[in-house]
């Protein structure tokens, strides 16, 4: 560019030619900055190479029939059974039990915040959402143990020390704030000339709200259920502490039964070789646990593009 | 001449139904609400009131114990800390970079797409999938074993979706005629990141990392999976003191020494039989929620200083 | 049409004022609104003619800090529709609205038309059938839409969702329906049909428009008000207000002056 420079224009010019050092420099950062962004999509790789790598292994030793179809969880013992129904059974129930608990109290906590309660309750609420969303589970495990189950007990008094029941009890309890807020958000985000069109129209509050906010609303409220059901499947230290650690097939949220989560933890305590089969076998529930979480994404995207609203 | 079929006396029976199925349903607003505050001011209440006997200057002092009232959360709050520490260094610049790279330099293309759409979806992975993928990787290929820097960078891979999305709500936040001005006076993108976009992000940017970390030192699952032990009755070395006859431990030694974390010292002394551990779990659990809720509040303000303050 | 020397009242705005907080919009208006007539509202943007109109159905009193002073008597029965004894929701029951943007609820056009009276308890098939085919007749869109009731209302066009909010309005019968700049979001083809559709309309109901588009006004409207900052300058027959106005910021305004 310089070089081009007819002689009697003054110097300055070159002031503006591309400095390479400058050019360089900026190309090396905006380089360490996009490896920063790819470190997120290694993390991906990383837990899919890992879970699939160490699931081949495991499916080398056992029949993905029998892991499917046995009804017996022994991998440690000498006569081992890979029954992943098993630990499936206690997290389908025990999710089930924290959903029941979590949709309709939050969807409430949501449509109340945002259709009713004014400036000051909002103000109010939403920090003690946050602070119950922020505590750690482990606590929530010495809540279900030590003070729900007990009270639990007081009302069936047949329910042993550790169930299902009193783990996703306190689980829903856990989710709430997340629906609460995702759900939130998306029904203010509504315009306001649709709840004024059925305001016009004689409508109550609750019949907006019910009507048309959560209808219009539907695809942010579905996605919040979708996040609540992932983490209620993949919680694990509640179970841990308040479900029992026994493999238990059973539908019936009064027992105590393990989950793919708290078996992994239950191994992981012990100490168990590398490359034995009992540590493949916390990677193939991890990554059925992964599968299971893919499959309700799956289902919900495609509930949410079935139902979805344009506003 | 009758406008509507109904007279108006239905018209107000209906109203007033209408009225009170709206008043029936504030209520349960409330009561979930109230609900919610119940579960925290019972545990809250139930930690202290049980655990209050052994919140002394010893039960911070003292190792973990086989004796209820003589033990303590000495190596448990001490590897908290340090960490939290691996996972902040680890994750800070890495989530501000990506952060600040999917704002400011990133084309929109199928490449940027995947990044997104994937920090997304790590955000709903189950954090013990991350302790499985950290005993796979860190502990075992690159043999960091089960070591404080295995934990902390678990954590901080774990956390990295909360500090890059609020990185990039605190940028986005920044009106155009900053990023013009500097760059009108000749600034270099990065010029205009590094003097600019990031220090006027930081308040924001801050209440991210406060988030992560404070959900980081709760999380218990991924660390008992890297296999943290439960019974750890030593300090990790200190820089440059004496380990062993003639040995001094080097600056760095720390972050490969065997540690245990407050949620795993409340998790084993809750899943002891013994009931005198209870006392011990609560008092722990007390610290612990303490810890996680002041990081929680801290960051709250700070969200709500910044709505008050900024007017740009 | 005739214009009646002496229509019949059908509302009445007495000394109006309204405040949002500490604003005052609305500055003692005093106006007559006649049965089975149209009146325009017209008048600079932030003139208080939005905030006038939605007086009527109390949508103001949806926000906190909004108040009224004065009253509006509405007729036959000759109640303050203002008065704090009044339910805002049983007005709006009586007063239908059409709004600026068109605002079908994410529901099917069924489903739609039928809200107003589902709100009103009304769940009888064979009457909500009878009910909705009426009002979108009476909105002109029956045809165009009679083989696809059960599709989502926000798949229909810009001007298709306008008379469909219109049909909403009118399934319930109101006695007053309000335009609150009904065309303003509609191409001209659209704006003709909504037009046309006003002066039909005025058969069976009294209408109260606002508009930003004079032509508009003088071609639908039997009766207009001029507003400037909150008062109401001037009130008359459309045809007067439009040859001869009195007051000259009116005739500033409608010669293109000013606004």
């Amino acid at each position: 560019m310089s070089a081009n420079t007819p002689s009697d224009l003054p110097v300055v010019s070159d002031r503006l030619a591309k400095n390479a050092m400058r050019h360089a420099s900026e190309r090396v950062i905006e380089a360490l900055l996009f490896s920063a962004a790819a470190v997120s999509v290694l993390t991906t790789i990383g837990i899919v190479y890992v879970l699939v790598s160490e699931s081949i292994h495991f499916f080398q030793n056992v029949s993905i029939v029998d892991f499917l179809t046995d009804t017996q969880w022994t991998p440690l013992f000498d006569d081992a059974h890979f029954g992943i129904m098993v630990l499936v059974s206690g997290t389908l129930v025990s999710s089930l039990v924290a959903l029941l608990v979590a949709i309709p109290m939050g969807t409430i906590i949501a449509i109340y915040l945002s259709e009713f309660a004014n400036g000051k309750v909002r103000e109010v609420a939403k920090p003690i959402l946050e602070l119950l969303g922020g505590i750690p589970t482990i606590v929530f495990g010495y809540f279900a143990l030590l003070m729900v189950t007990p009270l639990l007990q007081k009302i069936f008094p047949e329910l042993p020390g550790f169930s299902l029941l009193s783990a996703g009890l306190v689980m829903g309890i856990m989710i709430v704030p997340y629906i609460a807020s995702l759900s939130e958000d998306a029904m203010r985000a509504v315009p306001m000339s649709l709840r004024e069109g059925s305001y016009a129209m004689g409508s109550t509050r609750l019949h907006t709200a019910l009507h048309v906010v959560v209808p219009a609303a539907f695809s942010g409220l579905a996605a919040s259920y979708i996040l609540a059901i992932s983490r209620a499947v993949g919680e694990t230290m509640i179970l841990a502490v308040a479900a029992g650690m026994q493999p238990n097939l059973t539908w019936n949220p009064m027992e105590p039964a393990a989950t793919i989560t708290s078996f992994i933890v239950q191994v992981a305590l012990g100490d168990l070789p590398h490359g034995s089969i009992g540590y493949q076998t916390i990677f193939a529930a991890g990554l059925t646990l992964i599968l299971i979480t893919l499959l309700f994404n799956i289902l919900g995207q495609w509930l949410r593009r079935r139902f979805r609203e344009n506003y | 001449m009758q406008p509507t079929s109904l007279t108006t006396e239905q018209i107000r029976a209906l109203i007033a139904k209408g009225k009170m199925k709206d008043a029936i349903f504030k209520g349960m607003g409330i009561f979930c609400l109230a609900v919610a505050l119940l579960v925290i001011v019972l545990l809250v209440s139930d930690m202290v009131a049980k655990g209050s006997e052994r919140l002394t200057v010893d039960f911070f002092l003292n190792f973990a114990s086989r004796r209820a009232t003589q033990a303590g959360i000495l190596s448990a709050w001490v590897g908290s800390l340090l960490v939290m520490l691996v996972t902040a260094l680890a994750a800070v610049p890495l989530g501000v970079a990506a952060g600040v790279y999917l704002e400011e330099y990133a084309k929109r293309n199928w490449l940027t797409e995947i990044i997104e759409i994937n920090i997304t979806n790590l955000a709903a992975v189950p954090s013990i999938v991350y302790g499985l993928l950290a005993l796979g990787i860190f502990v075992y290929t690159f043999g960091f074993g089960q070591s404080i820097l295995s934990a902390g960078l678990t954590l901080a891979l774990l956390i990295l979706p909360i500090i890059i999305v609020s990185t990039r709500e605190a940028i986005r936040a920044i009106p155009a005629m900053i990023r013009e001005g500097s760059m009108a006076v000749g600034a270099t993108r990065w010029q205009t990141c590094r003097y600019h976009i990031i220090p006027y992000a930081m308040p924001g940017i801050l209440t991210g990392v406060i988030i992560g970390l404070a959900r980081a030192i709760g999380e218990t699952a991924p660390i008992i999976t890297i296999g943290a032990l439960t019974f750890i009755a030593f300090l990790p070395p200190v820089p440059f003191t004496e380990v062993s006859p003639g040995v001094s431990a080097g600056l760095f030694d720390w972050v490969m020494s065997p540690f245990t974390v407050m949620p795993i010292q409340i998790f084993n002394w809750t899943s002891r039989p013994d009931p005198a551990f209870e006392i011990n779990a609560a008092a722990a659990g007390f610290v612990l929620m303490a810890m996680v809720l002041t990081m929680n509040a801290i960051a709250i303000y700070l969200r709500y200083k910044m709505r008050k303050n900024i007017k740009w | 049409m005739q214009i009646h020397d002496h229509p019949t009242l059908k509302a009445e705005a007495r000394n109006l004022n309204f405040y949002y907080g500490e604003a005052k919009a609305l500055k003692g208006i005093n106006m007559p609104i006649y049965d089975k007539k149209v009146t325009a509202l017209i008048g600079p943007s932030g003139c208080g003619k939005s905030t006038y109109l939605r007086s009527f159905n109390r949508m103001h009193d949806l926000y906190p800090g909004n108040r009224y002073e004065g009253e509006i008597r509405f007729y036959p029965d000759n109640t303050n529709l203002l008065s704090p004894d009044v339910d805002p929701i049983e007005v709006r029951m009586r007063i239908g609205m059409v709004f600026q943007k068109p605002n079908p609820f994410p529901k099917s056009i069924y489903e739609n038309v039928a809200y107003g009276l589902r709100v009103r308890g009304e769940n009888n098939k064979r009457v909500l059938d009878d009910k909705v085919e009426h009002a979108l007749k009476g909105a002109a869109i029956w045809d165009e839409v009679k083989d696809r009731l059960s599709d989502l209302a926000s798949n229909l066009s810009g001007g298709q969702q306008q008379r469909l909010c219109i049909a909403r309005a009118l399934a319930t019968d109101p006695e007053l329906l309000l335009f609150d700049e009904p065309t303003s979001a509609l191409d001209p083809i659209a704006t003709g049909a909504i037009e046309e559709l006003v002066h039909e309309l005025k058969k069976r109901v009294t209408i109260l428009i606002v508009t930003h588009n004079m032509q508009q006004a003088a071609r639908v409207s039997d009766y207009t008000a001029y507003m400037y900052l909150g008062e109401l300058i001037e009130f008359g027959k459309t045809d007067e207000i439009f040859i001869k106005p009195q007051d000259k910021r009116t005739e500033d305004y409608i010669t293109g002056r000013m606004g």
